[in-house]
């Protein structure tokens, strides 16, 4: 069996086990399902920024943008879901893209601050400005669409609805990554003033990077407001920034599927663990320490290394690019 | 015809005049030697040139347009690039993916063609390119190796083959023999002849004063940030001022 029917083999089984999932679980967990499948797109669309190198922390902030957009768009015009959606990532990027202009006369940890800083501005506008965001309070009565007989209400329906546009955001970003801007963002990344020195000009690289991710985080946030129905400032602060940095490093930032393996894994340890609530943030503070100073390339690095050990081949990371 | 001239250019940094008043020309085709003895200033005039620095004064004309201030992925794109001291690579990568990144000019993409895979035809010529740049400098064995698993006179056919590959008029030279055997040194430097019969004009800076007075068409010499004298191999070698800028003795 070559590595392509292999690929599709398992792509489809992976398919057939997330459509399957639902029907195994409790309620509670259908929900965390949804929760999980939104933050898989979040911590995705956060790998693309980190390509260039570039750590933001306004990523969950941006997320809130594109769920403010879903839910005034739905309380004041009106409009449904399968236009909300789409607008949320225009928005966000549109937002984002005003912000690269300040943000990226700056890099590394300066960036780093001022995203924080700017991110912290937009909630702030949020929080102060009673009409239209709704203050600290936020907004509620935000609604999934009804299709027919299809309720989006019901968590089944609307975890295969927010399945299948996570799944499409997905392929999208793993053709971005893999395409001629996928390896000019590497080279940015690596070798910044070498890239220069061949014609790319690394600000619009980084600002495409950055307008990517707050496109595709802005659909997550829309998916998410849809379905919890409300929306406030604080579910977009520094704790949820804080948990999307910890998915993306435990996991591992160097192949796609690391940020996806890192908020899948940690989601059902946070859940395993839901029985001892009072040492529940030591445990979950403890697996990361250790984590981090035994596997500081993420989980995605377990089987490399393994394979390192046992001595079957090279460790690489392969830019498929290269791959014909 | 000059491919670049360089107008009583001036470098201030605070206080320390890094460049004063210097002014030269470089023929289409020629291999410029820039040397001088440390703290000359030559790689501060490379970085003035590539963009990198911004001059403080003074014009540096490239093809009759005036190119200081510009970024230095514009003045790339107007077809001046620079290698780098030491050996700056793109490590992580692989010989191929090096120089495709090289090949960024021709071969960029925009968002909507990346996606949809329009560029394709652009990509696969990008692809031949880079694949007849390593030819061209003796890599073809070794495009799926990573470039920091390369011995260092291969790093530095690389560097110059990632440069190549943007397809420049003029390449700026960055200590290219620094560091190398003899043998290496004199590899890089058919190379270099190589890639000028290619019709390519090269600035180079270089301390090892052999391999420039073997490579070198002509010669510009700074002391202190001044221009201290200029002329063939020949002329320089027995220039008294130049000999005393480098022994440093006072006659």
């Amino acid at each position: 069996m070559n590595s392509n029917t292999q690929k599709i083999v398992g792509g489809s089984l992976l398919l057939a086990a997330l459509i399957a999932l639902p029907h195994f679980l409790k309620f509670h967990h259908q929900d965390l399902l949804i929760f999980l499948t939104i933050n898989v797109l979040a911590v995705s669309s956060y790998r693309i920024v980190t390509l260039t190198g570039e750590w933001s922390l306004i990523h969950a902030v941006m997320m809130g943008v594109g769920g403010y957009t879903a839910a005034l768009l739905f309380k004041y015009y009106e409009v449904g879901m399968w236009v909300t959606l789409p607008m949320a990532g225009i928005l966000t990027a549109a937002v984002a893209a005003l912000l690269c202009f300040p943000l990226f006369r700056t890099t590394q940890f300066y960036f780093l601050i001022g995203s924080f800083a700017a991110g912290e501005a937009i909630r702030l506008i949020w929080i102060q400005f009673v009409f239209p965001f709704g203050g600290t309070g936020g907004l509620s009565g935000v609604e999934p669409p009804m299709v027919g007989e299809i309720d989006f209400m019901e968590s089944i329906p609307y975890y295969y609805l927010a399945l299948s546009v996570v799944l499409l955001c997905l392929f999208i970003l793993y053709l971005i990554e893999n395409s001629r801007i996928g390896l000019t963002l590497h080279a940015v990344h690596w070798k910044a003033a070498l890239a220069e020195s061949v014609g790319v000009d690394t600000w619009r690289y980084r600002s495409l990077a950055f307008v990517i991710g707050s496109f595709f985080v802005g659909i997550a946030g829309a998916l998410k407001v849809h379905y919890l129905g409300t929306i406030t400032p604080n579910q977009f602060g520094v704790g949820f920034m804080v948990f999307i940095l910890i998915w993306v490093i435990v996991g591992g930032y160097n192949k796609f599927y690391g940020p996806i393996l890192g908020a899948v894994v940690l989601t059902l340890f946070d859940e395993s663990i839901r029985g001892f609530a009072e040492v529940r943030p030591a445990i979950y503070g403890a697996v990361l320490i250790l984590s981090i100073l035994f596997l500081p390339l993420g989980l995605e690095s377990i089987p490399s290394k393994f394979k390192a050990w046992s001595g079957i081949g090279k460790e690489r990371d392969p830019l498929s690019l290269t791959d014909k | 015809m000059p491919v670049l001239e360089i107008k009583n250019v001036s470098k201030q940094f605070g206080g320390l005049m890094a460049l004063n008043n210097i002014s030269f020309q470089v023929e289409t085709g020629e291999i410029r030697g820039l040397i001088g003895p440390n703290g000359a200033g030559k790689s501060t005039m490379f970085k003035n040139i590539a963009g990198f620095y911004a001059t403080t004064k003074g014009e540096i004309v490239y093809q009759g347009q005036n190119i200081s201030g510009h970024k230095p992925h514009a003045i790339a794109e107007m077809g001046i690039v620079r290698t780098f001291q030491e050996t700056t690579l793109f490590q992580e990568l692989t010989v191929f993916e090096n120089v495709l990144v090289g090949c960024h000019i021709q071969a960029r993409s925009n968002l909507f063609s990346a996606i949809f895979k329009l560029d394709k035809p652009r990509q696969n010529i990008a692809r031949d390119q880079v694949l007849e740049v390593l030819e061209f400098m003796g890599l073809s064995e070794r495009q799926e190796q990573l470039a920091s698993e390369l011995p260092l006179g291969s790093q530095r056919a690389l560097a110059m083959s990632i440069a190549l590959a943007s397809k420049p008029k003029l390449m700026l030279m960055d200590e290219p023999f620094a560091g190398m055997n003899p043998e290496e040194t004199l590899h890089m430097m058919e190379l270099t002849r190589k890639v000028q019969e290619s019709g390519m004009t090269i600035i180079l800076v270089e301390h090892d004063m052999k391999a420039v007075m073997g490579l070198c068409d002509y010669l510009t010499v700074l002391n202190f940030g001044q221009l201290l004298a200029e002329g063939t191999p020949a002329e320089i070698r027995n220039n008294d001022k130049v000999i005393e800028a480098y022994l440093g003795g006072s006659k």
